[in-house]
């Protein structure tokens, strides 16, 4: 089992009478690019958070880079990067000052530190942006930020919330290409959530969340053959549609 | 507590690029110290007074004019009537009232008990207190020269002589200004730590915080880090005002007095982030934060005596830093007293500093629950 990187078991979040997660049974590969697609409330945000120890499981749980969720959610933050949908850096800080502080957090000292900021900065084109302020970045360079300091510490899973919200398109495919390099070059798996069609469409296999469980999972062409749609988006909003029927019958 | 250092340097850059917050912080207890300290006066002086003089006789006016030559009183107006007298009053234009009346010399020279009136606006405990002590030692002071004259004897039978030690000009700004030194770092510190856990929750960086390694205990004393050296700017700024402009003595170990109020600072702060932890805004905390600050000052001795609190506010008033913190002040500033007089009032406040840390600490959650 050695290239699982994530791997849930009746993964099972309630709020309450609320099942915002309910009996999710997932298995991804390392260096698998995993697309969580789902309306809003479906769980996929509940679902991440899980898988980052943000939140605990109310029944099940989850093995993230061989780490138990429920068992040590701490260790779990040294092996993994997080990004959500909200600029979650700060913004009177320079974008060297932020990686720099990341970088620290995750333990990386003098010269590493240095040294991995220097590849981060390469990697992701940031040289030129250095010493401006967070706070007056565009969307597009913000999420390129954000991403540097989840990567500072190498991390073997990466979590993207609904990463290019608020992103224009050119960035957005800028941004797609960074990850699949991540992928491809250094088997980082990453797992994302999205609304957008096109996007979900450049995931290695995709998996459909409706209220709280799984209706569907396989390679975005799989999932539109599975419902008989034309495409993910056709797929999507009929697997959807007949759940809800489902629901309330 | 490795990752504490990043946290600390991230903190420090913030507070150094937020010069407004840093400007009031300096600026702020500077003001706080001119105002306070030229504005309060425990020692009440010049009250102002209307008489009301029904026999208008040369005695009646002695008797005035050693009223105010306390310098206690002063006189504003002279009525001619009870009613007007007390419209003085009512109105707030005089804060005390002396009726002399017709029979008043009459008495007087027959050696019967002759009875004056003082009345006093008690509505303002400092003024009407020490108008009333005025007013009882003018009595005395005119008792015992007649009944001395009557006796044939020149000298006192006893006097009392009273030293007031500490403070022997019976100076305010001695007694106020040590006061104030404890009173703006709470004010400020509380205020500042207050914020800072929910401004992190507020601006959503909190989330991509506690997706990190970095511990609670990491995270939390790298907040406060950086105010405790605020904290002593502000001391050092107020004590060299102190010193300077209000002539206050600064008379035993700075060492000492640094050291303590360096675990007094983290105490304070500690306070700030337990209040923080509470709240969901910065809003609130603000608000939580007020509501902590009003009773450091009205509880801890810093205004009102705590000895002459019932017991249970005395009792609320030993839980907050201040009060042990202030025995520090005038302890160390005006009576020059060291390790020995104040070890209880340390152990105290390293426990306070220890325990708040703790508190706040296990209320936060590194989770989104």
């Amino acid at each position: 089992m050695n290239d699982v990187a994530v791997e849930t078991r009746h993964l099972t979040r309630r709020y309450g009478p609320i099942v915002a997660v309910r009996d999710l049974n997932l298995s991804i590969a390392k260096g698998e690019v995993f697309g969580l697609l789902g309306p809003n409330g479906s769980g996929k945000t509940t679902t991440i958070r899980m898988l980052c120890g943000l939140i605990a499981p109310t029944e099940g749980t989850a093995i993230v880079a061989g780490v138990d969720v429920r068992e040590a959610p701490d260790k779990i933050k040294e092996l993994i990067g997080y990004m959500s949908q909200r600029f979650g850096l700060y913004e009177d800080l320079t974008v060297a000052e932020n990686m720099d502080f990341y970088g620290g957090i995750y333990g990386l000292e003098g010269p590493s530190r240095r040294g991995r900021i220097s590849e981060v900065v390469a990697f992701l084109g940031l040289d030129r942006r250095l010493d401006q302020l967070a706070g007056t970045l565009s969307g597009g360079w913000k999420q390129r930020l954000g991403l540097a300091c989840a990567l500072m510490h190498q991390p073997s899973v990466l979590f993207l919330d609904e990463p290019t919200a608020g992103v224009d398109p050119a960035a957005r495919r800028g941004f797609w290409q960074t990850i699949h390099r991540l992928a491809t070059e250094q088997g980082t798996t990453v797992i994302v959530t999205t609304h957008y069609m096109d996007e979900a469409g450049r995931c290695g296999r995709v998996a459909l969340l409706s209220q709280g469980h799984l209706i569907a999972l396989g390679t975005p062409d799989e999932v539109a053959q599975q419902v008989g749609g034309q495409d993910l988006e056709d797929a999507f909003i009929i697997l959807q549609q007949r759940d809800e029927q489902e629901q309330q019958t | 507590m490795r990752l504490f250092i990043p946290m600390f340097r991230k903190e420090f850059i913030q507070m150094r690029r937020d010069r407004l917050t840093l400007g009031i912080m300096v600026g702020v207890p500077v003001i706080q110290l001119m105002m306070f300290g030229f504005a309060i006066q425990t020692d009440v002086r010049h009250i102002p007074t209307v008489v009301f003089d029904e026999s208008r006789t040369p005695t009646s006016r002695d008797l005035i004019a050693a009223f105010e030559n306390t310098g206690n009183f002063r006189i504003v107006a002279h009525v001619d009537g009870r009613d007007a007298l007390d419209e003085w009053i009512g109105k707030g234009d005089a804060q005390a009232g002396i009726a002399i009346p017709h029979d008043f010399p009459r008495d007087l020279a027959r050696g019967t008990t002759a009875t004056i009136q003082v009345v006093v606006d008690a509505s303002d405990p400092l003024s009407s207190q020490a108008a009333l002590a005025a007013a009882a030692g003018v009595a005395q002071i005119r008792n015992l020269a007649i009944l001395s004259a009557a006796a044939h004897r020149t000298e006192l039978p006893l006097e009392t002589r009273v030293r007031p030690r500490y403070n022997p000009g019976l100076r305010s700004p001695n007694y106020i200004v040590p006061g104030l030194v404890g009173v703006i770092l709470t004010m400020t510190l509380v205020l500042v730590t207050a914020m800072a856990i929910v401004r992190e929750r507020e601006r959503g960086t909190l989330e991509q915080l506690i997706v990190t390694p970095i511990t609670k205990t990491e995270l939390m004393l790298g907040k406060i880090a950086p105010y405790v050296g605020v904290g002593l700017v502000q001391m050092t700024t107020v004590l060299l005002l102190g010193r300077f402009v209000f002539d206050v003595p600064l008379t035993g170990n700075v060492l000492l007095l640094y050291t303590i109020a360096f675990i007094f600072i983290v105490a304070s702060l500690a306070m700030g982030l337990f209040v923080s932890t509470l709240v969901r805004t910065q809003q609130q905390a603000m608000q939580a934060a007020f509501f902590f600050v009003l009773p450091n000052i009205l509880l801890s001795g810093f205004m009102f005596p705590r000895q002459a609190m019932p017991a249970v506010f005395q009792w609320i008033g030993a839980v907050l830093p201040l009060t042990h913190f202030l025995k520090v002040l005038r302890g160390i500033l005006l009576k020059g007293v060291g390790l020995p007089e104040l070890w209880r009032e340390i152990a105290i406040l390293l426990f306070m500093a220890t325990l708040l840390i703790a508190l706040s600490v296990r209320r936060f959650q590194k989770t989104l629950d």
